[in-house]
């Protein structure tokens, strides 16, 4: 019992490693698809990038969020918007060295200017932004803002 | 139960309205006084010979801003002489981005031979006028009997990263249809860039 448990626990901790060290590439297209068919209801969409400082900051918001509301069907998903180029030597360190949790992906668009409109006709382009969609009650809202927890956590309980 | 949807109707389009307010293309702007960082107030009328402008809302922190910045100055030495000067306007508060205080941006000009002046706007007063969300946000304006027209509202080019060979121009192409008298075929786009520092609220 005591070797199931503890490899329980090494595969756990392992997955939540390789887990957090992934990133994949994600298009606009793929964001949506998840929305409609993945397992959850409320979707948190992050968008930032490695350049930007105030994402920087209130990226450990959003990992709190989803720690939080394990139990709930809740997803938070990091889109950065850095340049595809930087894949390798900038999204991927800066991942690692944080040891984030929540699932990040690098978008793989071409044109800001088409991807922008797609995401949100209200979202200007600027960094960081937070769409917010809730597939059961038809709810898409993009924030073009910086969050504090309790912000985050505020508009979750609203939208959710 | 009606009267209170209204109202909420009402509300949130007031705000979609706040989100949303400033300048559209085609809309005349009202002239402005800013400190550039020479210390001399800079305002459109001063111009006279101008034709219209570039104003760019950029600054110091921002590192899209600083990707654009070889750019910026390539379209005012372009065409200052031909009519469209360029205006730069940081739109940060220094309080809550000190990188952008009036002496950094004094340094970053000097360093960077801006040929442009670069004028702070702290209170945020044109910035909100403009209805200028991000760093680096581009307002072409042609001079007409009218006033200031807004012609193109968006972004320098469609390519950041300045790698493609093929990108599209976008504010030399509205210039330039400007220029040729005719208006420009794109004008209104939309970009990556970072958001505006504003003064945070008290309490």
């Amino acid at each position: 019992m005591k070797f199931f448990i503890l490899t329980c626990l090494l595969i756990t901790s392992v997955s939540a490693i390789s887990n957090a060290q992934k990133v994949n590439f994600l298009t606009v297209e793929q964001l949506e698809s998840r929305f409609n068919k993945g397992n959850d209801t409320v979707y948190v969409v992050n968008f930032w990038a490695t350049w930007c400082a105030p994402c920087i900051a209130e990226i450990p918001n959003f990992e709190k969020l989803q720690s939080t509301y394990q139990n709930q069907p809740l997803k938070v998903l990091m889109v950065s918007v850095d340049f595809k180029s930087k894949l390798e030597n900038a999204v991927k360190p800066f991942v690692r060295k944080r040891n984030l949790q929540n699932e990040i992906f690098l978008l793989n668009e071409k044109s800001q200017q088409e991807y922008i409109d797609k995401i949100s006709k209200n979202w200007s382009g600027a960094l960081p932004a937070t769409l917010i969609v809730n597939r059961n009650k038809n709810i898409r809202r993009l924030y073009e803002k910086e969050f504090t927890y309790a912000e985050l956590n505020q508009v979750y309980q609203e939208l959710k | 139960m009606k009267k209170l949807l209204t109202l909420c109707f009402l509300a949130f389009g007031l705000i979609a309205r706040a989100q949303t307010s400033g300048y559209a293309v085609g809309d005349i702007v009202s002239d402005f006084s800013l400190r550039n960082i020479d210390s001399k107030m800079i305002s459109m009328a001063d111009y006279k010979e101008a034709k219209g402008f570039i104003v760019v809302f950029t600054c110091n922190t921002c590192p899209y801003s600083n990707a654009y910045e070889d750019r910026i100055n390539e379209l005012n030495k372009n065409y200052q002489a031909k009519g469209y000067p360029v205006i730069a306007i940081n739109p940060n508060d220094p309080v809550s981005q000190p990188g952008d205080s009036f002496d950094k941006m004094r340094a970053r000009a000097k360093s960077k031979n801006y040929s442009f002046p670069y004028l702070a706007d702290p209170d945020h007063k044109v910035t909100r006028n403009f209805g200028a969300s991000r760093t680096p946000h581009v307002f072409v304006l042609q001079k007409t009997s009218k006033g200031n027209i807004v012609r193109y509202i968006g972004a320098i080019d469609n390519d950041t990263e300045n790698t493609s060979s093929n990108k599209s121009e976008y504010v030399q192409n509205a210039v330039d249809a400007l220029l040729a008298g005719n208006k420009p075929g794109l004008s209104f786009t939309k970009a990556v860039g970072c958001t505006i520092k504003w003064k945070k609220t008290q309490g």
